[in-house]
């Protein structure tokens, strides 16, 4: 077997966590954009400028779990199979919340009743809380290790992934996300809700430092067991944390939404690295683990993605940024208020 | 019921719900966008009305298609890990290229469609629903490429070492003759699908004598498309049929309830089963006609189910390789009669032009909505079962590619909880459909971002 960096497994691997990381950023706001929705509006037309801010690119922020869904059954055949073959439950309420949750954002305007829209914002708080809160579990149980037998399959049941360090990583990721959006919010709107957003990231700040303070101790103390030494990424991740509340305060909230970015993009990158070589480790034996190298697809299908992935990679970061661009106006209430529906 | 057949439901009864949106999603983004290029070229108004009122029904189809794909992505790894090992090698890449590729394309420029009516001029708004059309497009010709590796699996080897299927050649990936015959087929039964759709409401509203200019000219756009794309369903058909007689020949005598070789084979209409003599105690049948479909001519042989067996038992080992006749002949024979009945539809509203003001023609026409619908999804399950007991033909059994270490309670569990709100969605999405469709365009109307949530 090839060994060392520098070859295509490990190339896909660092490929695999940009995607996530590039997922979290994004549907991190959108996440909680969609939590922070009943709490940051108080009529129809507050929680029109809310889902409008990210009205135009919640859909393409998702598409970045599917495309790394996709890059691990193509990259880590192995990986895709006992990953979602084992978390098989909280996959699967992520997979409803998903569901539920894009069709509200479709069918919410269809309708004028405030019972009809009413009930869909609600699916959108579900919908947005259920996978930022279940993503953070998740992967601190890809972190601490789960129960995989000789066979590479998932051994455990699944009151396995609900242990202290995996909810602890849940509401770790559920505060981030939420602040992350409550502070998108505060850049995309104007008025009220901007007033409303920015107060509740004030406030937020502290909870998820501490969350994430306690999150990224346990993690550096019991887990961070691979071959790449995180360093002081945790120490960064916990200063840029601590400056937002203050940022905040001082209403530099785009610095404030890059440090929190930041914070989602070291997190998870220090997850992966943490993890590598291993893309699953086993806690029943080291030996069990699924790995870059025991759990990949062939050499010449990784070739055949890189060549496609170096080619339209490019491309799609390219529209997907100019959308960002075409978008990037603050909404208000006026903008919507002059429409009937 | 053990997770296998949980398992074997799931999939059927997720794969077809998806595929209802799907073929109106991927046919309406080519004709709003034909539509919006139309307005952009002319300056005529009626042609910003029509995109704005058929972009609206598109838009309420869109947004179930692209959730109940997203299970799709994951249902592999979730009941069908034996399968994900197995052939992850080869099955993955599409699925991942069909992210990078198509779904970015699409959900990116569907959301500058929906809310770039100001933003962008009209020239680059139209260009962004044609973006949306080609991503669409590029979705189903990945997926589809990886369908077609498991009715014709090339470009592979076996590792034994690794106990599973690994690429040997991507270019044979792409080129599968399968693949060539399947994605025609599959983008015209779009457009037929699509077409059906506004041909359909049309007619409901020329019934009511609604905006009398507006929806005839809706009904002959719908008409011309409905014509390309059921003629072109049929013809991609015939060939995807040469393809399968050679490739899985098994299918095509299920689908045909031929149990014995028969040179020339006659085409069977209508047919009476005996599986457990192996024959038809009843069968009416067309001479001659198998054979030419065929093979292009009046005299060639064309195997039997029995004798297939016994050639697959001697290469896989004992076991029953025939697939379930009944499903297999009669989702065939009925796929086919609807999409007669689509061109039937089709001409009659065109060789005709006094047809928008038939009655019994716009009636018929609100009723053939329902065509495409039932024609993809017997197409869908016809080749799906009709390729049993094989999940990658000839390679792997769909037995074997089932979650070992997931029990049928967690399926039972999933399969209730999609099947739930599957349910309920799809009552949600009839009734909008039918709100927004007997609205009008006045409701759909509007200036500036009208479109937005």
């Amino acid at each position: 077997m090839e060994q060392g960096i520098w070859n295509l497994n490990t190339l896909w691997f660092t490929l695999i966590a940009v995607l996530w990381v590039g997922y979290f950023f994004l549907e991190g706001f959108d996440f909680g954009v969609g939590i922070l929705l009943p709490f940051v509006s108080k009529d129809d037309v507050d929680r029109r400028v809310v889902i409008n801010s990210i009205g135009p690119v919640w859909d393409g922020n998702e598409v970045w779990l599917l495309v790394a869904g996709g890059a691990t059954f193509a990259a880590f055949p192995e990986w895709y199979a006992t990953l979602f073959s084992g978390f098989y439950l909280p996959l699967f309420l992520i997979l409803v919340a998903l569901i539920i949750r894009g069709v509200a954002f479709e069918y919410r305007s269809k309708d004028a009743r405030p019972g009809w829209r009413n009930r869909w914002d609600w699916v959108i708080f579900i919908g947005s809380l259920v996978p930022a809160l279940l993503w953070g579990v998740a992967f601190a149980n890809i972190v601490r290790g789960v129960p995989i037998d000789a066979a590479h399959e998932y051994a455990g049941g699944f009151w396995n992934l609900l242990n202290p360090y995996a909810l602890i990583g849940g509401l770790a990721s559920l505060a981030l996300f939420t602040l992350h959006g409550a502070l998108f919010l505060s850049l995309k709107t104007r008025g009220d809700v901007e007033e409303r957003a920015r107060g509740v990231a004030r406030n937020l700040g502290w909870v998820a430092l501490v969350l994430m303070l306690a999150f990224l101790l346990w993690t550096y103390a019991a887990h961070a067991s691979g071959e790449v030494v995180p360093g002081v990424v945790p120490i960064v991740v916990l200063a840029l944390m601590g400056t937002v509340p203050w940022l905040v305060g001082k209403k530099l909230v785009g610095w404030a939404f890059l440090f929190t970015g930041l914070t989602i993009v070291l997190t998870v990158a220090n997850m992966f690295t943490a993890l590598y070589p291993n893309v699953m480790p086993s806690s029943l034996d080291a030996a069990n683990s699924l790995t870059v190298f025991n759990a990949s697809a062939s050499h010449m299908t990784l070739k055949v993605m890189t060549i496609v992935a170096i080619i339209f990679t490019p491309i799609v970061l390219l529209y997907q940024g100019w959308t960002y661009w075409v978008f990037r106006k603050r909404i208000g209430r006026e903008d919507l208020a002059a429409q009937s529906h | 019921m053990g997770a296998l057949t949980l398992a074997r439901w799931q999939f059927g009864i997720t794969t077809v719900y998806h595929f209802f949106f799907v073929p109106v999603t991927i046919g309406m983004a080519l004709l709003v966008a034909v539509l919006e290029t139309a307005y952009v070229r002319t300056k005529k108004p009626v042609y910003l009305r029509m995109t704005k009122f058929w972009g609206k029904l598109f838009l309420i189809n869109f947004a179930l298609g692209v959730v109940t794909g997203i299970v799709q992505e994951f249902q592999f790894g979730m009941n069908w890990s034996s399968y994900s090992r197995f052939v992850g090698d080869i099955f993955g890449a599409p699925l991942a290229i069909e992210g990078l590729l198509a779904f970015f394309l699409e959900s990116t420029f569907l959301g500058l469609w929906i809310f770039g009516w100001e933003k962008l001029s009209p020239r680059l708004h139209a260009a962004t629903m044609w973006l949306v059309s080609i991503g669409t497009i590029l979705s189903a010709f990945w997926i589809l490429l990886a369908n077609a590796w498991m009715q014709n699996p090339v470009g592979f080897e076996y590792n034994a070492e690794a106990g599973r299927a690994e690429l040997t050649s991507f270019l044979e990936l792409v080129s599968n003759k399968a693949l060539w015959v399947e994605f025609p087929h599959v983008i015209f039964s779009a457009l037929a699908t699509a077409a059906a759709l506004i041909l359909g409401v049309a007619a409901w509203h020329l019934l009511r004598s609604n905006e009398k200019e507006f929806f005839s000219l809706s009904a002959k756009f719908g008409a011309v498309a409905l014509l390309v794309g059921s003629l072109g369903v049929a013809f991609s058909g015939h060939l995807q049929g040469q393809v399968m007689v050679e490739v899985q020949p098994m299918k095509m005598a299920a689908a045909e309830a031929l149990w014995q070789n028969e040179q020339p084979a006659g085409f069977s209409l209508f047919a009476i089963g005996d599986v457990q003599n192996s024959r038809n105690s009843f069968n009416v049948t067309i001479p001659k006609a198998l054979s030419l479909l065929a093979y292009n001519n009046l005299t060639s042989e064309v195997k039997g189910m029995a004798d297939i067996q016994a050639q697959e038992e001697a290469t896989y080992g004992a076991g029953n390789y025939i697939p379930n006749v009944f499903i297999a002949y009669w989702s065939f024979r009925l796929m086919i009669g609807f999409g007669f009945l689509m061109i039937a539809i089709a001409l009659w509203a065109l060789v005709r032009t006094r047809n928008m003001e038939s009655r019994r023609f716009l009636k018929l026409a609100l009723w053939g909505i329902s065509l495409p619908f039932l024609a993809n999804s017997l197409g869908w399950i016809f080749t799906e079962i009709g390729r049993q007991p094989w999940a990658v033909n000839g390679v792997l059994k769909t037995a074997d590619g089932v979650s070992p270490t997931v029990s049928s309670g967690l399926v039972w569990t999933s399969m209730i909880g999609f099947t739930v709100i599957y349910g309920v969605l799809a009552a949600i999405e009839v009734y909008l459909m039918m709100k927004y469709a007997k609205a009008g365009p006045d409701e759909a109307d509007g200036s500036g971002p009208s479109l937005a949530y």
